[in-house]
């Protein structure tokens, strides 16, 4: 081992362990680095579940039709447009030769949060009759699936689980009709888990939609037929339809919501960052001052300034990796999985939960280390320059 | 003055504290013999650690020549200021200097860690200079389990382990009552006499300047004559 290693050795463990002798002053900044850490991560972890939530729910072998330039709440398609499209090559057929296609109505409804027991957006979808075979890994979790015609409907499990008064078996009311839910089903965490759905004839009549839809479902033989179908909807004047793939419009609905969250998290988590910034150079500072006889009497002995320098910041990122893993220890335990509800892209609710993971700690801990780096650099430079002299002083 | 082993010539040292200039030394000269045991004493604000400082290499002169063995050190750059004073220097201070949250025997051993010793070779070493200092048993206190008398003892130790020539120490005994300070002045004298050792002591107190071979007064920045026997 080098000599000049050895030295660095020994003074750096000085350092740390006369850190007890710091203990209050060491553990507020530990604390402010945990605190601005644990405020980053809370946002990231909030976005970064948003956008497995979200982007979790579109399939690349599902096309979503609208109109142009409409959204689900927005669009309309009339039927001779949902005819035209059943001829549009490259879509999936059923057993019997019908192309898989549903109809979709997307209308918005109340619901009281459990939580909160305030008034929130809830989507209520209208399926067509082959919903089934156009979205796949939709599971009925209790009751049963509603039945064509009826004023039955089946909930998601999200809206189940936040929402009151939607447990199977209750009655609930719609455009001053009776309905049932009858069963509850579970969508693998995706968006369509804070949806109802019921049959799309049923919702026409009851909100006086006519034969016009919202949008169109269709399963694609594969991925690739995507263009197809949009060159058919592009080719006939009667048509002039948007097609995407529904993976693509979910990850373009949850890319600005995500945005948002990480741009409000991280100007946030900087802005308190100089907050924790102050309170690390402060003890830094009070640290070499306390050691300021300690560092002159080794510069007297012929020690270098280097292994001042390097003890002291080794002293402060080790406080800044304790701040930063403490506040992700709280972030995990106080609200990793904890449910969240947002806005979804249609001002309905989408239900989701923080979820914390190795790349956002991994990002926290670089923001407590820069906290941890910039307060340690200028008190370790003051400690690397501390003049001999004050060996000979009282102390 | 050819067996010198550190001579001062025409040294001149200022001080500038805001705008005003402090003169401490002007064409001051001073040669140390080897294996002397110097007494310096002197009013407060004579001058005393500053010269004790010129001569460790701590400080430089704002004007003269000072060698070492005869090789000039005056115009030597930090790092090789600092590599000087690790190979011939030892300090003891008024206050010990310890590292708190060392044991007595990590403290001596910091000087050898500037050398190329390795583990083993440093803890014989570090062995060696307790027992000279007769406080092998306490290798593994800290300072704080220690008494003044013995932290000094540990700082001696420190100050020697390295074997330097020379041994400056300002006010050892100043922080130490009587009985102390007269164990810690015997064992300086021992270290000169016994292991040769060049030794210049600052001290306010005649009974300790009694244990050096010679006194130096000290007075507005030079020496004067003065019959302590008188
Ligand atoms: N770094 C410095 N900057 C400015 N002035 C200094 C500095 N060090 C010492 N002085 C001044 O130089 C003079 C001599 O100081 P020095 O410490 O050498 O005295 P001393 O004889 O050791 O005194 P004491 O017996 O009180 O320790 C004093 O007037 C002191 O104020
Ligand atoms: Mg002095």
């Amino acid at each position: 081992m080098s000599r000049t290693l050895t030295q660095i050795m020994a003074v750096t463990s000085m350092n740390l362990r006369s850190i007890p002798q710091r203990i209050w002053t060491s553990l507020s900044t530990v604390i402010a680095i945990g605190f601005v850490t644990g405020v980053l991560l809370a946002f990231l972890a909030l976005a970064n579940g948003f956008a497995a939530t979200v982007s979790g729910t579109g399939s690349p072998d599902v096309a979503v039709i609208l109109r142009k330039g409409g959204d689900e709440l927005s669009s309309v398609l009339t039927r001779e447009q949902t005819l035209l499209m059943q001829e549009a090559p490259g879509i999936a057929k059923s057993a019997d030769g019908k192309p898989l296609m549903s109809p979709e109505l997307y209308v918005v409804i109340d619901g009281i949060k459990k939580s909160s027991q305030t008034k929130a957006n809830l989507p209520l979808r209208g399926l067509g009759t082959l919903a089934d075979q156009v979205r796949k890994g939709v599971r009925i979790s209790s009751g049963r699936m509603f039945r064509t015609g009826t004023n039955e409907l089946v909930v998601g499990r999200s809206v189940s689980k936040q929402f009151e008064g939607f447990e199977v078996g209750k009655q609930i009311r719609l455009a001053s009709q009776n309905w049932t839910v009858v069963g509850e089903f579970e969508a693998n965490g995706s968006v369509f888990e804070s949806e109802l759905w019921a049959d799309v004839a049923v919702l026409q009549g009851l909100y006086q939609r006519g034969s016009t839809v919202q949008s169109v479902r269709a399963r694609l033989q594969s991925p690739d037929s995507l263009q197809k179908v949009k060159d058919f909807a592009e080719a006939d004047p009667r048509i002039k339809l948007d097609v995407k793939s529904e993976q693509a419009f979910y990850a373009a609905q949850s890319k600005g919501m995500s945005d948002v969250i990480q741009y409000l998290g991280w100007p946030l988590a900087i802005a308190m960052s100089f907050g924790a910034l102050a309170g690390a150079l402060n003890t830094m500072y009070a640290s070499v001052d306390a050691r300021m006889r300690e560092i002159a009497t080794l510069r007297a002995l012929g020690f270098g300034g280097l292994p001042a320098f390097v003890g002291t910041m080794a002293e402060s990122l080790l406080l800044s990796v304790v701040g930063g893993l403490l506040g992700a220890l709280g972030v995990y335990l106080f609200f990793d999985g904890l449910s969240a509800a947002t806005l979804g892209g249609n001002f309905t609710q989408v239900v989701f939960s923080m979820k914390l993971s190795g790349d956002l700690v991994l990002q926290g801990v670089i923001l407590a280390l820069v906290i941890g780096f910039v307060g340690g650099f200028f008190p370790a430079w003051r400690a690397a320059r501390v003049p001999i002299l004050a060996a000979f002083r009282a102390g | 003055m050819s067996d010198a082993l550190i001579v001062l010539k025409n040294i001149g040292k200022r001080y500038t504290r805001g705008k005003q200039q402090v003169r401490i030394f002007d064409h001051l000269d001073m040669a140390i013999p080897r294996q002397d045991f110097v007494a310096m004493m002197g009013p407060s604000g004579s001058g005393k650690t500053t010269l004790l400082n010129l001569l460790g290499g701590i400080d430089k002169p704002s004007e003269g020549e000072i060698a070492f063995e005869g090789k000039r050190m005056d115009d030597l750059s930090e790092g090789k200021l600092a590599a000087f004073r690790a190979a011939n220097v030892g300090f003891v201070f008024q206050f010990y200097n310890l590292m708190p949250m060392l044991t007595a025997a990590q403290n001596v051993e910091l000087p050898l860690l500037l050398t190329k010793l390795g583990p083993k070779a440093r803890r014989e070493r570090v062995q060696t200079a307790l027992t000279i200092v007769n406080l092998a048993d306490r290798a593994r206190h800290k300072p704080s389990e220690l008494s003044g008398g013995q932290q000094q003892r540990v700082a001696i130790a420190r100050a020697i382990v390295s074997d330097p020539k020379l041994l400056l120490c300002d006010e050892p005994t100043g922080d130490l009552d009587r009985e102390t300070a007269d164990e810690i002045l015997g064992m300086l004298q021992t270290l000169n006499r016994d292991l040769g050792k060049t030794i210049v002591m600052v001290t306010h107190d005649p009974e300790a300047a009694r244990f050096a071979k010679r006194t130096l007064h000290l007075d507005k920045g030079h020496f004067v004559e003065k019959d302590l026997n008188a």
